[in-house]
C-alpha cells in the first residue's frame, strides 16, 4: 500500500506546485490546500501503513498487545494538520484582502510594494 | 604596547570635544599625543639597536590562533617611529591647515583612529591582528579621503581607493589565512623561523600570489597605482601623512616583514623585481607629466614606492641597506613636500604649477625647506636622499635578476625624479612672479613647523649618516634579512659606478627640467592617449560591469513575480535532492500492489481524480467541491490505517475549510486564464519533475530504515507514566506537551492577523 500512496503522493505533490505557479490567486489557495495534503500522506507513508491496529491500549492491561500503528508520525500529523488550517485561514483572509486593496487577482500584478 | 596602541583610539573619541573647548589651538594639543609616542617609542631604540626584539602578547581567542601580540624589532619599530614623530606635525599642520573647518573634530577623530590602527599593523605579531589593523587603515582611509563629501569627485577617489584596498585586502586575508595553516603559526615571530616547509609546499604559488595582490593594491604598485593620485582629493595633511609617509607603505611593510620567509621562493623576488621595476618607471614618468603639485608628489609616491619593491625583489645586502635608507630618506621628503604644497595652496590658492611663479619673497622659509626637501628628493649631495639614491645604485648593480633591465629604468627614474625635484623646488618659487587667486604670504607656524623640521633632518642625516644607521637603520635591515650582518652608511664613497650613474642622472634630469615647460602640450597629449589602454580605464570598465550584471540579475532573479521564485527554488531541490538521490540510491520504481484491496484502490484512485479535476475546472464551486473530497478520501485513509484520531481531525478540519472557502472565494473574481501556452507547459514540467522527485523520495523512504524507531518508549511509558490508553493523545499532550503548546499559540496568532484584516482598516488619507 505504501508504494501505491508514493505514486498518490507524487500526483498530488505536482498538482499543488502546477496550481501555485497559477497567476490567479484563488489557484494559489487550492494548491495550498493540495500542498498540506500531500504532506501529511507524505509522512504517514513513509512511516508505513498499518491496517486495523490503533495505537490503543486496551482496558486492564498496560501496554498495547500485539504489533500496533506508529503513534508518533500519526502525533506529528495532527499537529500538521491543525498548523495547516491555520495558515490556509490567515492566506485565504490575506488574499481577500490583498484583492480588495489591488482590485485585481493577477499575482503578477502585485508585485510592487507601492499599490 | 597595547596601550600605545588603543590611546590613539581613545584620544580619537575624546577628540571632538577637545577640538570645541581648544578652538584653534587644538591641532598642538591634540599633537601631544603622537609625540610622546614617538619619545616612547624611542626609548626602545637602545634596545632595539642591539638587536633585541620584544614581544608582547595578549591573549584573544587562542582556540583559533589569534591573539592581540605585538612584535617591536628594527623594522616594526623604524615604522612606528616614522607613523608617530610624521603623524605630530600632520596633526599640527592640519590644525592650522583646517583652521575653522566645520568638520574640524570629525577630522581628527578619523586621523587619530588611522594613526592607532596603522600603528597596530607595524607592531602586530599576528596575522590575523594584522589584517584586522590592515582594514582600518583601509577604512579610515575611505573616510579621509572623501573628507570633502560635497564634492563628488572625492566621494569618487574615495570609493575607488576604498574598492581597489580592499578588494586587494581580500585577496591579502586568504594569503595570511594559508601562510598560516602552511606555517603552522599566526604568530610573525614564529613564521619568519618556519623553514622551508613554507616554500616547498604545492599551495606556496598561490598564496604568495595572494599576498602579493594584496601589499601591490595597497602600495599603489602598477597595475593597481592609479588610486593613489586620485586620492589626493584628500585634504593635504591627509595626503602627506596617508598617502606618502604612511598607510601606502603598509604593503611594503608586510612585504618586508615577510622577506626572510618567503626570500628563498622563485616567485617573491622574481614578481616583486619585475613590477617594483615597473611601478617605478610608470610613476617616474607619470609625476614627470603631471602640472598638479599634489599630484606630481603622488606620481612620485608611486615612484618610491616602486623602488621600495624591487629593493626587497633583489634582496642582497646592498639592496636591503638601500630598502631602509630610502624608506627613511622617501618619508621625510615626501612628507614636507606635501605639507609645503599645501601651504602653496592655501597661501597663494592654487597648486598648478604652470600659474605659480616668484613666490620666494612672500614666502622665504617656505621656499628653503621646499629647496632643502626637493634636493634630498632629487639626491644630491650632502641630503639624506643622497646616500638612499647611490645605496639603490649600488644594489641595482648587485643584482643578476633582470639586471640590465633595472638599471636602465632606474636610471631613467632617477632623471625623470631629478627634472621633477627641481621643478618642484624652482618653478612656484623663482623667476618672474605670477598673479595667483590669493596675495601669496607666508604660512602660519603651525604649518611651517613640520617641512622645516624634516628638511633639516634630512640635511643632519645626510651630514652624520651614522646617526640613523647606527640608531635604527642596521636593526632594520638584520630584521629584514635573513642573515645578519654590519654596515655603515657614509656620505662619500669615492668615485666608483654608483656615483658615476649619479651624475648622469644629474645632467639627464637638468635636460628634462628645460624640456618641461616648453613641452607640456606634447606630454600632456601622448599621457591622455596613454590612458585610454591603462589600467584606470580597466577599473570603470570593471565598475560598469559589476552595475550592469547586478542590474541584470536583479531584473531576472528578483522580478517580483512569486512564480519564478518559486520554479527557482523548485528547480534548485529537484536538481541537488535529485542528483544526490540518483547517485547514492538509484532509480528505482516499484509498486508492490499485491496486498492492496481493491476498496483502497478506488480510494487512491478518487483522491487523484479529485485533484485533477481541480487543476482543470474553471469552476470555483467545482473546485472547492473537489478539495473536499480530496480531503474526506484523505481522512478515509488516516481511519482505515489505524489513525483514529487523525481521521477525526481531518473531518472537521475538511468542514471548517470548505466552509471557509465557500464564504471567501466567491467574494473574489472566477478563475481567469492568465498564462501564455509556454508558460502552461513550462510550469507543468516543473510541477511534475518535483512530483516524480518526491515519490522516488517516498519509495526510497520506504525501501530505507537506517535506525529502529523511538516509539517503542512511548507504547511502554504511556500508560505506567502517563495514566492514557490513546498513545497518541498521550504523545500530544504529555510527552511533547511544549510543542502543543506552541501550536496553539500559532492559532491564536493567525485568528488574531485574520481578525486585524478583517476588523482594521487602514486610516484614509484626505
Amino acid at each position: 500500500m505504501e508504494t501505491l500512496m508514493a505514486y498518490v503522493v507524487g500526483i498530488l505533490f505536482a498538482s499543488a506546485i502546477y496550481m501555485m505557479l497559477r497567476r490567479s490567486i484563488v489557484k494559489l489557495v487550492i494548491g495550498l490546500i493540495i500542498l498540506s495534503n500531500a504532506a501529511n500522506l507524505l509522512i504517514f507513508a513513509a512511516a508505513g501503513m498499518t491496517r486495523g491496529a490503533p495505537p490503543l491500549i486496551p482496558e486492564g492491561a498496560t501496554a498495547p498487545l500485539g504489533p500496533i500503528a506508529d503513534p508518533l508520525p500519526q502525533a506529528l500529523i495532527l499537529t500538521a494538520i491543525v498548523i495547516a488550517f491555520g495558515v490556509l485561514a490567515f492566506a485565504v483572509v490575506l488574499i481577500h484582502r490583498a484583492y480588495e486593496v489591488v482590485g485585481n487577482d493577477d499575482l503578477d500584478q502585485m508585485k510592487d510594494t507601492d499599490t | 604596547m597595547l596601550y600605545a596602541v588603543l590611546s590613539g583610539f581613545i584620544l580619537a573619541m575624546f577628540a571632538p570635544w577637545v577640538q570645541r573647548l581648544a578652538g584653534d589651538r587644538s591641532g598642538w594639543i591634540l599633537s601631544l599625543l603622537p609625540l610622546s609616542l614617538a619619545v616612547y617609542f624611542a626609548s626602545f631604540l637602545p634596545e632595539v639597536s642591539r638587536g633585541e626584539v620584544i614581544i608582547q602578547q595578549w591573549i584573544w581567542l587562542p582556540g583559533m590562533d589569534i591573539n592581540l601580540s605585538f612584535l617591536l624589532d628594527g623594522l616594526s619599530l623604524l615604522f612606528a617611529l616614522l607613523i608617530s614623530f610624521i603623524g605630530t606635525f600632520i596633526i599640527i599642520y592640519a590644525g592650522s591647515y583646517l583652521k575653522g573647518h566645520k568638520d574640524l573634530g570629525r577630522f581628527f577623530v578619523i586621523m587619530l583612529s588611522f594613526m592607532a590602527s596603522m600603528l597596530g599593523l607595524v607592531l602586530s605579531d599576528n596575522l590575523i591582528s594584522l589584517f584586522v589593523f590592515w582594514e582600518l587603515t583601509s577604512i579610515t582611509s575611505y573616510m579621509l579621503i572623501g573628507f570633502d563629501h560635497e564634492d563628488e569627485s572625492a566621494r569618487k577617489s574615495a570609493l575607488q581607493g576604498l574598492f581597489v584596498t580592499v578588494g586587494g585586502g581580500l585577496a591579502l586575508m586568504a594569503g595570511l589565512i594559508m601562510l598560516g595553516t602552511l606555517g603552522g603559526s599566526y604568530q610573525i615571530s614564529e613564521l619568519l623561523n618556519s623553514g622551508d616547509a613554507l616554500l616547498t609546499s604545492s599551495l606556496s604559488v598561490g598564496m604568495i600570489v595572494l599576498i602579493l595582490i594584496g601589499c601591490f593594491t595597497k602600495s599603489a604598485q602598477f597595475p593597481f597605482h592609479f588610486w593613489l593620485p586620485n586620492a589626493m582629493a584628500a585634504p593635504t595633511p591627509v595626503s602627506a601623512y596617508l598617502h606618502s609617509a604612511t598607510m601606502v607603505k603598509a604593503g611594503i611593510y608586510l612585504l618586508a616583514r615577510l622577506n626572510p620567509a618567503l626570500a628563498e621562493h622563485w616567485l617573491w623576488s622574481a614578481s616583486l623585481s619585475l613590477f617594483g621595476a615597473i611601478t617605478m618607471f610608470v610613476g617616474a614618468y607619470l609625476a614627470y607629466s603631471a602640472t598638479d603639485v599634489k599630484k606630481v608628489l603622488a606620481y612620485s609616491t608611486v615612484m618610491a614606492l616602486g623602488t621600495l619593491t624591487v629593493l626587497i625583489g633583489i634582496g642582497t645586502q646592498y639592496a636591503l641597506i638601500a630598502f631602509a635608507s630610502f624608506l627613511l630618506a622617501h618619508s621625510m621628503y615626501k612628507a614636507a613636500l606635501f605639507m609645503i604644497a599645501g601651504v602653496i595652496d592655501h597661501e597663494a590658492g592654487t597648486k598648478d604649477l604652470t600659474r605659480l611663479g616668484g613666490l620666494h619673497k612672500a614666502m622665504p622659509v617656505t621656499a628653503i625647506a621646499a629647496l632643502i626637501a626637493a634636493l634630498s628628493l632629487a639626491g644630491l649631495p650632502p641630503l639624506f636622499g643622497f646616500i638612499a639614491k647611490e645605496a639603490l645604485f649600488e644594489a641595482v648593480l648587485s643584482t643578476e635578476l633582470y639586471s640590465n633591465l633595472l638599471l636602465i629604468l632606474a636610471l631613467l627614474s632617477a632623471m625623470l625624479v631629478t627634472a621633477i625635484a627641481a621643478v618642484i623646488a624652482i618653478k612656484p618659487f623663482y623667476g618672474e612672479l605670477k598673479t595667483t587667486p590669493k596675495a601669496p604670504h607666508e604660512g602660519p607656524l603651525g604649518m611651517l613647523a613640520g617641512p622645516v623640521v624634516l628638511a633639516s633632518l634630512s640635511l643632519l642625516f645626510g651630514l652624520m649618516p651614522f646617526l640613523p644607521d647606527s640608531g635604527i637603520l642596521t636593526a632594520t635591515v638584520n630584521s629584514i634579512s635573513s642573515e645578519p650582518f654590519d654596515f655603515y652608511l657614509a656620505l662619500w664613497h669615492g668615485f666608483n659606478l654608483p656615483l658615476l650613474l649619479s651624475v648622469i642622472s644629474l645632467l639627464g634630469g637638468i635636460a628634462l627640467y628645460h624640456f618641461w615647460s616648453g613641452n607640456r602640450q606634447h606630454i600632456g597629449t601622448l599621457t591622455r592617449q596613454l590612458s585610454r589602454f591603462g589600467p584606470e580605464a580597466g577599473y570603470f570598465k570593471f565598475m560598469d560591469g559589476i552595475v550592469f550584471s547586478a542590474d541584470w540579475q536583479t531584473r531576472v532573479l528578483q522580478n517580483g513575480k512569486m512564480g519564478n521564485y518559486m520554479i527557482v527554488m523548485i528547480m534548485t531541490t529537484v536538481i541537488l535532492v535529485g542528483y544526490t538521490l540518483l547517485s547514492q540510491y538509484g532509480f528505482r520504481l516499484t509498486l508492490q500492489a499485491s496486498d492492496v484491496a481493491f476498496y483502497e484502490w478506488a480510494i487512491a484512485l478518487l483522491m487523484v481524480v479529485s485533484v485533477l479535476y481541480a487543476i482543470q475546472t474553471r469552476s470555483r464551486l467545482g473546485a472547492v467541491a473537489s478539495m473536499g473530497v480530496l480531503g474526506f478520501t484523505v481522512a478515509l485513509i488516516f481511519i482505515h490505517f489505524s489513525a483514529p484520531d487523525l481521521g477525526i481531525t481531518q473531518v472537521l478540519v475538511e468542514t471548517l475549510t470548505v466552509i471557509l472557502l465557500v464564504l471567501v472565494l466567491f467574494k473574489l473574481p472566477g478563475f481567469s486564464r492568465y498564462s501564455t501556452r509556454f508558460e502552461v507547459i513550462r510550469d507543468a514540467s516543473v510541477a511534475i519533475s518535483m512530483g516524480v522527485l518526491m515519490t522516488l523520495l517516498l519509495l526510497a523512504a520506504i525501501d530505507t530504515q537506517y535506525f529502529e524507531t523511538i516509539s517503542a518508549f512511548f507504547l511502554e511509558a504511556s500508560y505506567p507514566e502517563a495514566k492514557g490508553r490513546n498513545i497518541v493523545n498521550v504523545i500530544l499532550v504529555d510527552f511533547r506537551a511544549l510543542d502543543t503548546l506552541g501550536e496553539i499559540f500559532v492559532l491564536a496568532i493567525a485568528a488574531l492577523g485574520v481578525y486585524s484584516m478583517l476588523k482594521l482598516r487602514a486610516e484614509k488619507n484626505s
